[in-house]
Formats: C-alpha cells, sequence, structure tokens
C-alpha cells in the first residue's frame, strides 16, 4: 500500500515535472520574440537616433528645435502610455483609413505597436548618447574635414558619426540592457514575448515563484549575450586613441581617487 | 590673361562677430609662387583672416578671388570646390582620430572628389613618402608625434592638389625640437612653387623664404612689406612686436 502511493507520489511528481518542462519551454520561446522586439527598437533607434543627433548638433535652428521636441516628447511619455497611443489610437486610425481608401482590411499587429514603442522612445535617447559622443570630440576635426571641400553633411557622415558611434558603444550597451527591461511591458498589448507568456503560464497554474523566476533568468541571459556581444564588438572596433583609451583613463582617474579617499581613512 | 591677375586676392574683407570687429578691411594678393607670412600678436585675427580666405568663415564684407573667380558668388556647391583648391594647415593638426595615417590622407580623395578606393590610397602613399612618413603610413594620430601629426597634415591637404596653401601657425604647438622637420617640408614646398599664406610665430624661418611680411593688430594690416621692416630700428610697429618677441623667446 505505502509503496504503490510512494510510486504514485513520485509519478505525480514525475508527469509535473514534465508538465512544468513543457511549459516552461514554451515560456523560453519567448526569448524569440522578445529579442525580435528588441532588435527591432535598438535597429529603429539607431536608424533615427544618429540623423537626430547629427541634426541636433549641426542643423539649423528650426531643426534643431523640432529634435529637441521630439526628443522631450518621447522621453517624457511612459513606454506603457506610448504603447497605448499608438496600437489603439494611431493603428486604429490607419486601419480605418485603409479601409476606406483601398477597401480592404489591414491588420497592425501589437507586435508593431511594440516595437514602434519602444524604437521611438529609444530614438530619443540614443540620439542623446551620440549628441554627447559629437561634442565630445575636437571641433577642429569638422572644420578640417570641410576645409578640404567635404560638404556639411559630408563632414558628418564620414568624419564625425564613425568617430562618435565608436564611442558610443559603452552607452549603446547600456541603453541594450534598459530597452530589454523595457520590452517586458509589451505584453499588455498581447505580444508573445517573455512576460505575457510567464503570465499566462502562472495565472493557469498558479506556480508564480517558478515561472517569474524563470522569467528572470530568461531577462538575465539575454542582458548576458548582449553586453558580451557588444563589449566583444567594441574591442573589434577599437582604435588606438579614440574614445576607450579616455574611458579608461576616466576609470584610472576615478579609481585613483578612490585609493586616496581610502588612504585618508584611518 | 590669367598671368596677370594674381592667383589669390582677398579684396576689403571685414568680419564683425558679436557686435566686434574682428577683420577691419583687409586686403591682400598673391602671385603664383609667393610666400606671404603674416604675423602679429594674439587676438589680432589671424587665424580669422584665413578662415575668411577659404570662406569657413563668411566674410561680412569684402570678397576673395582665387584665379579671378568670386567666392562670394558661388553656390554653395561651388564653394566646396573652391575650398578643395586651397589647402589648410593648423595649429593643432586636426586629424581624423579614427584613422590611420594612410586613409587620414585618402578619405577626401575618395569622398570629395570621388576616387577609387585603391587610387586614393596610391596616392596617399605617395604624399606621405613625400613628407618622410611611408613607414607611419599605417599608424593611428594618437600614435605620432606632433611634426609627425603636422607633416601628415600636410600631405592630407597636397594630396588634393590644390593651388594655394593657408597655413595657420604650423608650428605654433610643437616642442622645439620638432619644428624643424615641418618648416623643412614648408620651405621644399614653397621652393617648388607652391603659393602659400602663413600666419607663424617663426620669424627667423619666414625671414629667409618670404617676400612680404604682413603684419596684423586688432584685425587690420598695420604694416606690410619686405623682411627687412622687422628689423631692428624698422621704426614701425612690426619691428617693435619683433624685438618684444626676440626679448621673450631670447633669439
Ligand atoms: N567665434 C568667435 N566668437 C567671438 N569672438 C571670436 C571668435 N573667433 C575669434 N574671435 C575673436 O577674434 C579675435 C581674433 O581672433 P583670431 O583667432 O583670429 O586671432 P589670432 O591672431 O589668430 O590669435 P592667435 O595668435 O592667438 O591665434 C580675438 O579677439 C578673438 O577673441
Ligand atoms: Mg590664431
Amino acid at each position: 500500500m505505502e509503496a504503490l502511493s510512494a510510486a504514485l507520489i513520485s509519478a505525480d511528481a514525475l508527469t509535473s515535472l514534465a508538465e512544468f518542462s513543457q511549459s516552461a519551454l514554451f515560456v523560453a520561446r519567448g526569448s524569440g520574440y522578445t529579442a525580435a522586439l528588441i532588435a527591432g527598437a535598438m535597429t529603429l533607434g539607431l536608424v533615427m537616433g544618429l540623423p537626430l543627433s547629427a541634426v541636433e548638433v549641426y542643423g539649423p535652428g528650426w531643426i534643431r528645435k523640432l529634435a529637441w521636441l521630439y526628443v522631450w516628447f518621447f522621453r517624457g511619455i511612459p513606454i506603457l502610455v506610448l504603447m497605448f497611443l499608438i496600437y489603439f489610437g494611431v493603428f486604429d486610425f490607419i486601419e480605418d483609413l485603409y479601409q476606406k481608401v483601398f477597401e480592404d482590411r489591414l491588420i497592425l499587429s501589437p507586435f508593431m505597436a511594440s516595437v514602434l514603442a519602444l524604437g521611438l522612445a529609444s530614438a530619443a535617447y540614443q540620439s542623446q548618447i551620440f549628441k554627447g559622443a559629437i561634442l565630445s570630440l575636437p571641433p577642429g576635426q569638422f572644420m578640417a574635414a570641410r576645409a578640404l571641400g567635404f560638404t556639411r553633411l559630408g563632414a558628418a557622415r564620414h568624419v564625425i558619426l564613425p568617430q562618435a558611434i565608436r564611442i558610443s558603444i559603452p552607452a549603446w550597451s547600456n541603453e541594450y540592457s534598459i530597452l530589454l527591461k523595457d520590452s517586458a511591458v509589451a505584453y499588455v498589448l498581447g505580444t508573445m514575448e517573455i512576460m505575457a507568456r510567464t503570465r499566462f503560464m502562472a495565472s493557469t497554474t498558479f506556480a508564480h515563484i517558478r515561472f517569474y523566476f524563470l522569467a528572470g533568468l530568461l531577462y538575465f541571459a539575454l542582458t548576458w549575450i548582449g553586453v558580451k556581444a557588444l563589449a566583444a564588438l567594441d574591442a573589434k572596433t577599437r582604435v588606438p586613441g579614440l574614445g576607450h583609451e579616455a574611458y579608461r583613463a576616466e576609470d584610472l582617474a576615478l579609481e585613483e581617487a578612490a585609493l586616496l579617499e581610502k588612504a585618508k581613512s584611518p | 590673361m590669367s598671368e596677370t591677375r594674381p592667383l589669390l586676392e582677398v579684396s576689403h574683407v571685414s568680419r564683425v562677430i558679436d557686435g566686434k570687429t574682428i577683420l577691419d578691411d583687409v586686403s591682400l594678393s598673391l602671385e603664383r609662387g609667393d610666400l606671404k607670412v603674416v604675423i602679429g600678436p594674439s587676438g589680432g585675427g589671424k587665424s580669422t583672416l584665413l578662415q575668411c580666405v577659404n570662406f569657413l568663415q563668411v566674410p561680412d564684407s569684402g570678397d576673395v578671388f582665387l584665379d579671378g573667380q568670386s567666392a562670394r558668388e558661388m553656390s554653395r556647391r561651388n564653394i566646396c570646390e573652391f575650398r578643395q583648391k586651397i589647402g589648410m594647415i593648423f595649429q593643432d593638426f586636426n586629424l581624423f582620430d579614427h584613422l590611420c595615417a594612410r586613409d587620414n590622407v585618402a578619405i577626401a580623395l575618395q569622398k570629395v572628389k570621388g576616387q577609387k578606393k585603391a587610387l586614393a590610397r596610391q596616392r596617399a602613399m605617395a604624399e606621405l613618402e613625400r613628407v618622410g612618413l611611408a613607414d607611419k603610413a599605417a599608424l593611428y594620430p594618437s600614435q605620432l608625434s606632433g611634426g609627425q601629426k603636422q607633416r601628415v597634415s600636410l600631405a592630407r591637404a597636397l594630396a588634393m592638389d590644390p593651388m594655394a596653401m593657408l597655413l595657420d601657425e604650423p608650428t605654433s604647438a610643437l616642442d622645439p625640437e620638432l619644428i624643424g622637420e615641418v618648416l623643412n617640408v614648408i620651405a621644399q614646398l614653397s621652393l617648388s612653387g607652391m603659393t602659400m599664406l602663413m600666419a607663424t610665430h617663426q620669424i627667423g624661418f619666414a625671414r629667409h623664404l618670404t617676400k612680404e611680411i604682413i603684419f596684423m593688430e586688432a584685425g587690420r594690416v598695420v604694416e606690410a612689406g619686405p623682411p627687412k621692416i622687422l628689423e631692428p630700428g624698422g621704426g614701425g610697429r612690426a619691428a617693435e612686436f619683433c624685438a618684444k618677441l626676440a626679448q621673450v623667446t631670447g633669439r
């Protein structure tokens, strides 16, 4: 009798383990969606953020003001609000318009809304990263390029931006890890990324801790992979005397200051 | 016809920044092959003048003519072409930090003149050779000495086949022992017939190569003439300035 119940229990445990691993796999597959969200948003942020930063530094006054407005708008609104605005506001409007004009149905997905919201906001942040990098460069190089016959745009594109981008990689890595965590908000629109799947599994099985712990692990892994990849890119594109050395010198100065501070206290 | 008119003519150029007159009705002209030297106290407007010559700063009035062509009448695009024809050298080199010496020279050939990469690199190597830096082609600016950086910047300007060169205190940021190597290249250039307008404090050097010294103070050309105006007892402001400079530098 006892042996039977023991066998039953272990069989039970086994099925639950099998069940859990199956649902864990379901959650883990959300990593693909999350990664796609981030890839899309980072790319959109880069493609928009770079010209935004160039315009903010080199553009004529009124364009600069527009860029400034953009940055403040997208920095000032929570991602969540932005997602709702885009999905229920902008997308509905576009779908209706499409229906009227082409008499056909257009379906814009929650995934697209999430990428747009995250990407537009990231463009604002990334533009500030690049702007800082541009302004940290010695101004004489722009003038030297102009003296060689580069147009303003050409000088920005061929001389300033390649340096600004390299200098920006460490800050960009930071932006990646922030964006990754921001992406968890996309579950509200029903994008089937890690968080949405976790919530679904947790609330149907009531095994909250297990699933949220799993979600945490997945986010951690994605952060680690991304940050490592960017560090590798940083190392690969290193140019002697450009940015990295400066950062290191800064680090050294900080370390030195910390050591001095330590030496002072008894 | 082009033989009779100056190659580069600066005509009544004035520049006002924030209500302050930085350049006040400056005129000068250079014949083909001339080297003219601008001297004067700090803040006198030398850099501003040189930047007005290639319209990096647009003069508030006056004009610049290169080979008889008015810069003021040029469109934006033509101004860029006009600048290609005038090489410029800066006190602090302004090399592109992300490019090795060779690519610093090649990039404008590729991106401004539209030359093929291989051709541009070949030309870059030839120019580096000319300034004695062929063996440093793969090094980045941070790996070069000041004198080497300035020679790379000379190669970068020369690669564009300029008709004239503007040099803004090309040796002022250099340690004394590195000045010679840069002045050598400049002297060679001048002897080979390059038309040059140079701001400098290297008066001893300038005296030997130039026909005319232009003394600027407070945005105006105060005195201009052959190097002997600098000699003690010349009586003018230039001689006075020169004597002061000699006192400071001990030469
Ligand atoms: N962008 C600017 N805004 C305001 N004032 C300026 C600007 N550029 C130059 N000036 C002023 O114009 C005057 C001339 O400057 P400039 O740099 O042409 O002198 P300089 O003769 O080259 O001096 P130095 O020997 O120190 O290089 C200075 O008084 C300077 O303060
Ligand atoms: Mg100056």
